[in-house]
C-alpha cells in the first residue's frame, strides 16, 4: 500500500495555493518563523484533515524548519492526525473530565461508542464522524458536554439528544 | 447590599461584543484617558497599589510581576495572554471573552500599555472556537477604529493584537509552556529562573496574566485603587506577607448542583454560600459529600469543610493547595471519592508533559493503583504507596519544573487524608462501585 511509505507522495501532492498563502500571510506577525507552526498545521489539518508527511515537509520549507522540527511539534499534540489516520468530516469529542462525569458523562461516551459502532479515536465507516473523548472542553455548566469540530453542545443528557445530534452530523 | 457585577456587568446585554455596544457603555474611554495623562510606569504604580493577584491560579501580585520587566529595555516586549484555561472544571474567562471581549481587549491594551509591549499574543485553547471568532471580531473592529495598530487613539503607542490557537493541551497554560507553544516547539514548561519577564517568548522580556487580571485592571484605572480595595478580603493580621484578597472574581459552579455557572462576587465567598445562594442547592435535593474547590489541582473539601472563604488563603487552611481559578465543583454523598479521584489522576496522567521523571511516572503509577481500586483489585498498602508518591512529585519538593505535579499530587493527598475509611472499605469490599463499566478504550 502507497501510505505504508512515509515519503509517498513527495513532489506529488501539494498544498494549495490558499493554504500556502494562508500560512505565509501569518509570517509577519510573529519575529521568528517557527511561531508559524501550529497555525500553519492547524490550516492544514482543517483543509485535508490530517497533516500527511508530504505536508509537514511543505510546512518546514516554508518556515526554514527540518521536517523533523514540524513534526517533533506536532506530534506533541495528541491534536494532529497523520496521513494515515485523517479525521473524518466532523470531530466529535465528548467530554470525560470531573463536572461532566458527575453528570452521566462515561454513559454518553458509551452511548456514542454504541451508536457509531466506534470506540475512540475512530471513525466511522462512512467517513463522517471521528469520536473522541476530552479533557474539560471548559463547558462545565452544560454537563455532559461534547464538542463538534470546535464548537461545543451542552447539555447532552437525553438519548434523544444523542441520536439527534448524531442523525445532524451525518447529514452534513 | 447585593453585589454588582462589574467583569460580567455588560453580559446580559443584547448587543454585549459589539464595539458600538461597548463605547455607548463608556467603553475605551479609560484607554484614551489613561494613554493621555498617564506614564507606563504610573499604570503599573496604580495596579500595584491596588493589590490585584493574578487570577489564573497561582495569585501572583500583578503590578509587582510587572516591574519585574528589565529597566530601559529597547524592546521588544510581549504580553502574552493566557486563554489556555484548561484547568478541569474552569470556564470563567470563556464567558468573560465571548459575553465582552472588548472589555478584556481594553485591559490587554491598557497592561500591553504599562508594561510598554508592542505585541500582544492572545494564546486561546482550540476549543474555544466560539470565543476566538468573537475576539477576532473584536480585534478587527478595534483596528478599523484606530484602538489597536499604530498610534492607537492618537497617542504615540502602538500596539498589535494577534490571536494564537492552541492545540488540545493542558500543559500550555503553564506559561513558560505557553511560550513554547507559541514558538512554535513542544510546550515542555522552561526551568526558572530565567523568568519570562526577564527572558520569555523569543528570548525577549514577556509578562504572561490571565484575561480576568487583565479585565480588571480597565476598572481599576477607571475607578480608583481605593474602590478595588472596597472589594474583598483585606490582608490577615496574623500573616505579615500576605497583600489580601482584593476585587472581584470570577467563581464557577458545577457537577451535583441545580443550577451550574459563572457568577461574579467579592472574593471570599464561601463554597456554601456558592451551592446555595448561587447553585440553586445540591442537585437532585441530595446532600453534598464535598467538591473540588479551584479546578482540579487545588485538592478535595469535605462538606463539613464549606464555610472555607475562597479567597487566596481560605483553602489552604483546610489542607487545599489554594484559590486556584476558583472553580467549584460539588459532588453529592452518593458519589464515590475513589470515582472522584480515579476521575482527577486520570487527567493528571494524561496531560503531564512528560519531562520530567518523577512526574510523568509519578502521574502514571497513582493513575494505574486508583485504576485497580476501581477494577475491585486494590491492595491495602496502596493507599500508602499512593500517598508517598503523592507527596514526593511537584516543584515544592523540589523534584520536577512545574507545578502540574502538585497540582496532580495534591487532590491525591487530600482524598486520602480527609475520606481514608471510605477508600479503605473499598479497598476491603474488593468490588467496583462502578455502576457502569467505561468504555474500555476510554482509558
Ligand atoms: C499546569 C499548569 C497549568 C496552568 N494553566 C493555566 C491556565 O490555563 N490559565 C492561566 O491563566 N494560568 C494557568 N496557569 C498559571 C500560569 O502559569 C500563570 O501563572 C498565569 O497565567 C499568570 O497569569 P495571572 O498572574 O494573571 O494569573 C497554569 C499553571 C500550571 C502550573
Ligand atoms: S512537572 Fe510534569 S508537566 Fe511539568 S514540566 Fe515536568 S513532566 Fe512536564
Ligand atoms: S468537565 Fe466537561 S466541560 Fe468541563
Amino acid at each position: 500500500m502507497i501510505q505504508d511509505n512515509p515519503m509517498a507522495g513527495i513532489g506529488v501532492e501539494k498544498l494549495s495555493h490558499s493554504v500556502r498563502d494562508q500560512i505565509i500571510g501569518l509570517l509577519p506577525r510573529y519575529p521568528c518563523k517557527q511561531a508559524v507552526t501550529l497555525p500553519a498545521l492547524h490550516i492544514v489539518q482543517d483543509e485535508l484533515r490530517c497533516v500527511p508527511f508530504w505536508a509537514m515537509r511543505e510546512i518546514a520549507d516554508i518556515l526554514d524548519l527540518s521536517p523533523a522540527e514540524v513534526h517533533d511539534t506536532m506530534s506533541f499534540y495528541g491534536f494532529f492526525r497523520t496521513g494515515e489516520d485523517p479525521l473524518g468530516k466532523t470531530r466529535l469529542w465528548v467530554c470525560r473530565s470531573l463536572a461532566c462525569q458527575l453528570r452521566g458523562g462515561d454513559d454518553l461516551l458509551s452511548q456514542f461508542c454504541k451508536k457509531l459502532g466506534v470506540s475512540p479515536t475512530e471513525t466511522t465507516g462512512d467517513g463522517m464522524i471521528t469520536l473522541e473523548f476530552a479533557e474539560c472542553i471548559g463547558a462545565c455548566e452544560g454537563a455532559p458536554a461534547v464538542m463538534v469540530n470546535d464548537e461545543h453542545r451542552l447539555n447532552i443528557d437525553q438519548p434523544e439528544k444523542v441520536d439527534a445530534l448524531i442523525e445532524e452530523l451525518r447529514a452534513l | 447590599m447585593a453585589y454588582e457585577p462589574v467583569l460580567l456587568g455588560r453580559a446580559n446585554k443584547a448587543d454585549s461584543t459589539s464595539l458600538e455596544g461597548y463605547r455607548r457603555d463608556g467603553g475605551y474611554e479609560t484607554l484614551g484617558r489613561i494613554l493621555k495623562e498617564m506614564t507606563c510606569d504610573q499604570v503599573t504604580e496604580a495596579v500595584k497599589s491596588s493589590g490585584l493577584r493574578g487570577r489564573g491560579g497561582a495569585g501572583f501580585p500583578t503590578g509587582l510581576k510587572w516591574t519585574f520587566l528589565p529597566k530601559g529595555h529597547p524592546g521588544p516586549i510581549y504580553l502574552c495572554v493566557n486563554v489556555d484555561e484548561s484547568e478541569p472544571c474552569t470556564f470563567n474567562n470563556r464567558v468573560l471573552v465571548e459575553k465582552d471581549p472588548h472589555q478584556v481587549l481594553e485591559g490587554i491594551a491598557l497592561s500591553a500599555y504599562a508594561v510598554k509591549a508592542s505585541t500582544a499574543y492572545f494564546y486561546i485553547r482550540y476549543e474555544y472556537g466560539a470565543g476566538m471568532r468573537i475576539m477576532q471580531k473584536a480585534i478587527d473592529e478595534a483596528y478599523a477604529a484606530g484602538i489597536l495598530g499604530k498610534n492607537i487613539l492618537g497617542s504615540n503607542y502602538s500596539l498589535d493584537v494577534f490571536i494564537h490557537r492552541g492545540a488540545g493541551a493542558y500543559i500550555c497554560g503553564e506559561e513558560t509552556g505557553l511560550i513554547e507553544s507559541l514558538e512554535g516547539k513542544r510546550a515542555w514548561p522552561r526551568i526558572k529562573p530565567p523568568f519570562p519577564a526577564i527572558e520569555g517568548a523569543f528570548r525577549k522580556p514577556t509578562i504572561v496574566n490571565n484575561p480576568e487580571t487583565l479585565a480588571n485592571v480597565v476598572h481599576i484605572l477607571q475607578k480608583g485603587s481605593d474602590w478595588f480595595k472596597s472589594i474583598g478580603v483585606p490582608p490577615d493580621p496574623k500573616n505579615p506577607r500576605d497583600p489580601g484578597s482584593y476585587g472581584p472574581k470570577l467563581y464557577c459552579i458545577s457537577g451535583h448542583v441545580n443550577s451550574p455557572g459563572v457568577v461574579e462576587l467579592p472574593l471570599g465567598v464561601t463554597v456554601r454560600q456558592l451551592i446555595t445562594d448561587h447553585g440553586g442547592g445540591v442537585w437532585k435535593g441530595k446532600k453534598a459529600k464535598g467538591c473540588i474547590p479551584g479546578g482540579n489541582s487545588m485538592g478535595v473539601m469535605t462538606e463539613a469543610e464549606f464555610d472555607t472563604p475562597l479567597d487566596f488563603n481560605g483553602p489552604g487552611r483546610v489542607g487545599c493547595l489554594g484559590l486556584g481559578t476558583g472553580a467549584v465543583t460539588v459532588f453529592d454523598e452518593d458519589t464515590s471519592i475513589v470515582d472522584v479521584l480515579h476521575n482527577l489522576c486520570r487527567f493528571f496522567q494524561h496531560e503531564s508533559c512528560g519531562q520530567c521523571t518523577p512526574c510523568r511516572e509519578g502521574t502514571g503509577w497513582m493513575f494505574k493503583i486508583i485504576d485497580r481500586f476501581a477494577k475491585g483489585q486494590g491492595r491495602g498498602e496502596d493507599l500508602a504507596v499512593l500517598e508517598e508518591i503523592a507527596d514526593k512529585i511537584g516543584i515544592m519538593p523540589g523534584t520536577t519544573i512545574c507545578g502540574l505535579a502538585d497540582g496532580a499530587g495534591w487532590p491525591v493527598k487530600n482524598a486520602i487524608r480527609k475520606f481514608r475509611p471510605e477508600f479503605e472499605k473499598y479497598i476491603q469490599d474488593g468490588s467496583s462501585k462502578r455502576s457502569k463499566p467505561l468504555p474500555m478504550a476510554a482509558h
